[in-house]
């Protein structure tokens, strides 16, 4: 450890002279392995299924996976485009759903606490508390690229219709050859689409539109009412960030599974 | 129950030092400051260290263990197994003094940078009157008491010496919070202070000052991210800010 602290932190003249770069004894390296790999294994199944354009619609239940929502292109199945047909046949490897998720993915890398996750497993800027970061020099989110961090919100107002189509998709799910039909696909569609809202609403700048803003809470009851909502949800935005993650890859997998003929969908009406 | 427990103390100047071990007597329900106090009573009577309280209170025996910022009074000798070695050392952000004692002038100095607070003209003081909700988030920020535990942390400064003149820290973001949100504050401009002469874009939201802070303040959810979020307003969002040109904004 010690080679690798620059002389400009706890090596700087004047502090204390210990040599050591951390003398933590504890696992500090544990949590930024643990966020490295899972978000890598994240990405790395997101674009492996969304280059792979295949098994992401399941006709006779109308299930469609959130990787592939909206399904614009004239590759997308026969009635997987439930917004209708925009563009014309995709090139492989394209996402289908090339419209959302790149603010999907800009709404996530944007995200205050998907920042701290990989500022610190990614970066090691720090890898964990009072262990050095590698490298001498630091600006921080003072200038390109990082300042762009600041356009937050705006993915955020994105993210909010995103999730309004995830629920309408989960809902138009609600189908069978025969008509209504209700089976365990629903369920898991139902539950991700609640998390998504669930970590969408709990977003910061969700939280600073509501009422954090305003400094007189007591004038604006229902902006106040609104912003402790939002609060209870962003207190816990970091398990909301995971656990949706898991969530989305549960869904996708399952509507996977179920449109590759692997399994059957197991049904409790139609 | 008592034991013989192994410490490793750092001594020494800002000229040299090192860790230095002892054989120090535990008992139960002890803390690390009573076993770095038995020691001054029995092998090392000039150690220095500084302390007042010994109740988590006064901020004064910030120092780090194990590696961790900690209160030296608030760190429970039953945290630690009877055969580790616990390692004591100063705040290593801040120039070391003598032992454990650091010169945290530091902080008065970005304290005195911040305008005080302003309430609306021919308001007295003693004729506050505000609603609890409003006053509510300036209260949580309050509770510090300046230990500087969350200032030593900070990677910002402690692993960079050169920002420090650009950054005042997060016990002083949490004080522009406390004036920014505060209903009868009448300053303007805080948060693109906070921004440009305090160095708020300096800090990444990673949180350390969170996890060391013994108040439970949540200096990053409640304190730098809305304050983040008011710079936007102010600095990078073309929307509110045509807006605010537009209408006069009700806060
Ligand atoms: S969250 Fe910001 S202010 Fe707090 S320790 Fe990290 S970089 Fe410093
Ligand atoms: S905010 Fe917390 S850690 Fe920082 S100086 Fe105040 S009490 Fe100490
Ligand atoms: S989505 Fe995480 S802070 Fe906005
Ligand atoms: S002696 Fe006062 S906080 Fe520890």
């Amino acid at each position: 450890m010690t080679s690798t602290v620059p002389a400009s932190g706890v090596a700087a003249p004047g502090r204390a002279r210990i040599g050591q770069g951390t003398l933590r004894s504890d696992r500090w390296w544990l949590q930024p392995l643990l966020v490295f790999l899972g978000l890598t294994a994240f990405v790395v199944y997101g674009l492996v299924r969304t280059a792979s354009q295949s098994y992401y619609f399941v006709p006779a239940y109308q299930y469609l996976s959130p990787f592939a929502s909206p399904c614009v292109s004239a590759s997308c199945v026969p009635g997987s485009s439930h917004l209708g047909v925009w563009f014309g046949t995709f090139p492989p490897m394209i996402p289908l759903a090339i419209v959302t998720l790149p603010l999907l993915l800009g709404f996530r890398l944007s995200c205050y606490y998907y920042r701290k996750a990989y500022y610190r497993s990614f970066w090691l800027s720090p890898p964990a508390c009072a262990v050095p970061e590698p490298r001498a020099g630091y600006t921080g989110e003072t200038r390109f690229p990082l300042i762009v961090q600041n356009v937050h919100r705006y993915f955020f107002s994105f993210a909010l219709l995103i999730s309004a189509l995830n629920t309408y998709d989960a809902v138009k799910a609600f189908q069978s050859p025969s008509g209504f039909g209700f089976g365990l696909g629903n369920v898991i569609m139902v539950v991700n689409v609640a998390l998504l809202w669930g970590y969408t609403l709990g977003c910061h700048s969700c939280r600073h539109i509501t009422a954090g803003r305003i400094n007189h809470f007591s004038r604006h009851p229902v902006r106040y009412w609104l912003w402790q909502r939002v609060s209870w949800l962003s207190a816990r935005h970091m398990q909301f960030a995971w656990i949706t993650l898991g969530t989305l890859v549960l869904t996708d997998a399952y509507i996977a599974l179920v449109s590759a003929g692997v399994i059957d969908d197991l049904r409790f009406v139609g | 129950m008592s034991y013989e427990g192994s410490f490793r103390v750092w001594r020494g100047d800002d000229d040299a030092g090192g860790l230095v071990d002892y054989q120090v007597e535990v008992n139960d329900g002890e803390v690390v400051l009573d076993v770095i106090h038995r020691l001054q009573a029995t092998q090392a009577p000039d150690l220095a260290v500084r302390w007042n309280c010994k109740a988590g209170k006064c901020g004064s025996c910030s120092a780090e263990v194990n590696g961790r910022p900690r209160l030296l009074c608030m760190t429970r000798m039953s945290t630690f197994s009877p055969d580790e070695v616990v390692t004591v050392t100063p705040l290593r952000t801040f120039p070391v003094l003598r032992d454990l004692v650091t010169d945290v002038s530091f902080n008065y100095e970005k304290a005195r940078e911040i305008p005080a607070f302003e309430p609306p003209k021919g308001v007295a003081p003693g004729d506050y009157r505000m609603a609890q909700v409003d006053v509510g988030r300036s209260q949580e920020f309050r509770k510090c008491i300046e230990c500087f535990l969350c200032q030593d942390v900070c990677h910002v400064i402690r692993d960079h010496e050169q920002n420090k003149p650009a950054f005042a820290g997060p016990r002083f973001f949490i004080r522009i919070a406390e004036l920014d949100m505060h209903p009868l504050d009448t300053r303007e401009g805080r948060a693109e202070a906070a921004q440009d002469e305090h160095g708020l874009g300096l800090c990444n939201i990673t949180k350390c000052c969170t996890e060391v802070c013994p108040e439970g303040i949540k200096i990053t959810d409640n304190g730098i991210i809305p304050m983040k979020e008011r710079v936007v307003d102010r600095k990078y969002d073309p929307l509110v800010w045509l807006g605010s040109k537009i209408f006069r904004r009700q806060t």
